[in-house]
């Protein structure tokens, strides 16, 4: 039996499409994957992403736990800063991305994928140490994404207070309708916006909240499921885990190394990460359009010099380029600008590798 | 959900409207096929004066989602096809009984008619997808 979120009878009245992601019923699509995708780039989207996963670790060692198990440096880290990060099996395989937020002096919170959560998990249990305390507090959590150029706009309005004090990848607790939410200005759609974690319980009221107000002149709020996720992350350039990166693929590879901090002391996986960077690397991951007409998608391949060179790891429609767009595996000597073929049902579609985003970005840092 | 009474079905989610005295047929998508698939955002379809063999993929709809193959409903010579799709293929969500027919096809054998679909038929082959 699949888990529901809190906002489930919300998504049922709207008539969402719901579809089992990681073992929860979510939706995918209320109106349609185009009008809500467009809405988030004109305008502004409310997302339940409550499936997401959260970890907190806290003691007087909870420093020393989180640099040994992620790659990025945990002492830039102050409270109320957030970072992207990943954690590495031994090999240098990925277990899972994350963001890792700095709640208190000693105390942090990991956002990890769902489908990903129990495994994490695991992983911090095994590696363990004195001083360092983990919670999974997944179901405490309720996780609303406010996404668009209006979501400062919108928030703002609702809570009636400014927050141009939050910077991108900085959050700060407020309260909503008399309980403390974590707001953070993050996301995974190339626009700016916010987070919103919520005591579980709670979010229906602030999701109603948001709608009211945002269903209001001039904010057009939509509704927006998981496919629209995809599709505005995807014109990003942001990996999604399971699809772009695994086990198996290490940081380099997925072309990650800007969270590997190598001078930071040691963290588990990074020997494996050292040898690969002396010897080379024969894959990476990178941004593929498509020229011709044709959509890739997961597992087609990538042809170069009528070769089969590559593996698409992620494909769809770009409804902002209205063109194909992919992430892939392909040789690493291929560089930017390289033509290509992607074999789409027996047909060769001449492609091109690129640099991401396929769309400009509109997250705040990237407008400064 | 409209299951228009003046068309047969398929199995695969085509309607078919039997024209010019059992010789030539029309072929699109139903209502149902696009609500699966969402907003679609190309159409391939076969070249006029292709032969067809009942059964045999002759095009595909792709949409953001997912993409899925067109199947021949009757053997014949395609004899028109609806070329205006390929420019505007969202006419396959606004209209998918009208505007986005998809070809015409010239029948070889007027008696694979009678297999087809009643839309009383097709309605119970859907909800019988629903189900499962």
């Amino acid at each position: 039996m699949a888990k529901k979120t809190s906002l489930f009878d919300h998504h049922q009245r709207q008539k969402a499409k719901m579809v089992d992601f990681a073992g929860w019923d979510m939706p995918i699509q209320y109106e349609g994957i185009m009008a809500e995708h467009e809405a988030v780039r004109e305008h502004v989207g409310i997302f339940d992403v409550s499936h997401m996963g959260e970890i907190e670790v806290q003691g007087p060692k909870a420093l020393e736990f989180c640099q040994m198990l992620t790659t990025n440096d945990v002492a830039e880290l102050k409270p109320g800063k957030i970072q992207y990060s990943c954690f590495l099996n031994r090999e240098g395989g990925i277990i899972d991305d994350c963001t890792l937020y700095q709640l208190g002096p000693q105390h942090y919170l990991f956002v990890v994928n769902a489908a990903s959560k129990d495994r994490v998990y695991e992983w911090f249990q095994k590696n363990a140490i004195d001083g360092a305390f983990i919670q999974d507090q997944s179901d405490q959590y309720a996780l609303i994404a406010l996404q668009g150029k209006k979501a400062d706009d919108l928030l703002t309005a609702v809570l009636k207070k400014d927050l141009q004090s939050i910077p991108y990848y900085g959050f700060a607790w407020l309260e909503i309708l008399g309980k403390a939410v974590l707001v953070s200005r993050t996301g995974y759609t190339g626009e700016d916006g916010f987070e919103l974690y919520i005591p579980w319980d709670h979010a229906p009221k602030v999701w109603e909240l948001l709608e009211s107000k945002g269903l209001q002149e001039p904010f057009h709020l939509k509704t927006v499921g998981l496919g629209a996720r995809d599709t505005l992350r995807l014109e990003m350039g942001y990996l999604l885990y399971g699809k772009d990166m695994s086990e198996s693929t290490t940081p380099l590879e997925a072309g990650l190394q800007w969270i590997c901090k190598m001078d930071k002391g040691s963290f588990i996986g990074k020997e494996a990460l050292l040898t690969q960077k002396e010897k080379g690397f024969a894959r990476r991951l990178r941004a593929i359009s498509v020229l011709g007409r044709g959509v890739p998608r997961t597992g087609h391949t990538v042809w170069h010099d009528h070769k089969e060179v590559g593996l698409i790891t992620s494909g769809t429609f770009s409804p902002s380029a209205k063109m194909g767009i992919a992430l892939g595996y392909v040789p690493s000597e291929l560089a930017i600008g390289t033509h290509v073929d992607i074999d789409i049902r027996g047909k060769k579609i001449p492609a091109k590798i690129v640099k991401a985003p396929f769309v400009s970005s509109n997250t705040k840092k990237s407008n400064k | 959900m409209e299951f228009p009474e003046d068309v047969k079905y398929t199995k695969e989610h085509e309607w078919v409207r039997v024209e010019s005295n059992r010789k030539m047929v029309v072929v699109g998508i139903t209502e149902y096929a696009q609500d699966k698939l969402g907003d679609v955002v190309h159409v391939d379809l076969p070249d006029p004066g292709a032969e067809v063999t009942l059964g045999d993929s002759f095009g595909s709809v792709e949409s953001v989602k997912a993409v899925s193959d067109i199947y021949a409903p009757v053997s014949g010579k395609v004899k028109e096809i609806n070329d205006t799709l390929l420019d505007t293929p969202e006419l396959v969500n606004e209209d998918p009984y009208g505007e986005a027919w998809m070809v015409k096809i010239e029948l070889a054998d007027a008696s694979e008619l009678d297999d087809l679909l009643s839309p009383e038929e097709y309605k119970l082959h859907v909800a019988a997808e629903e189900e499962a």
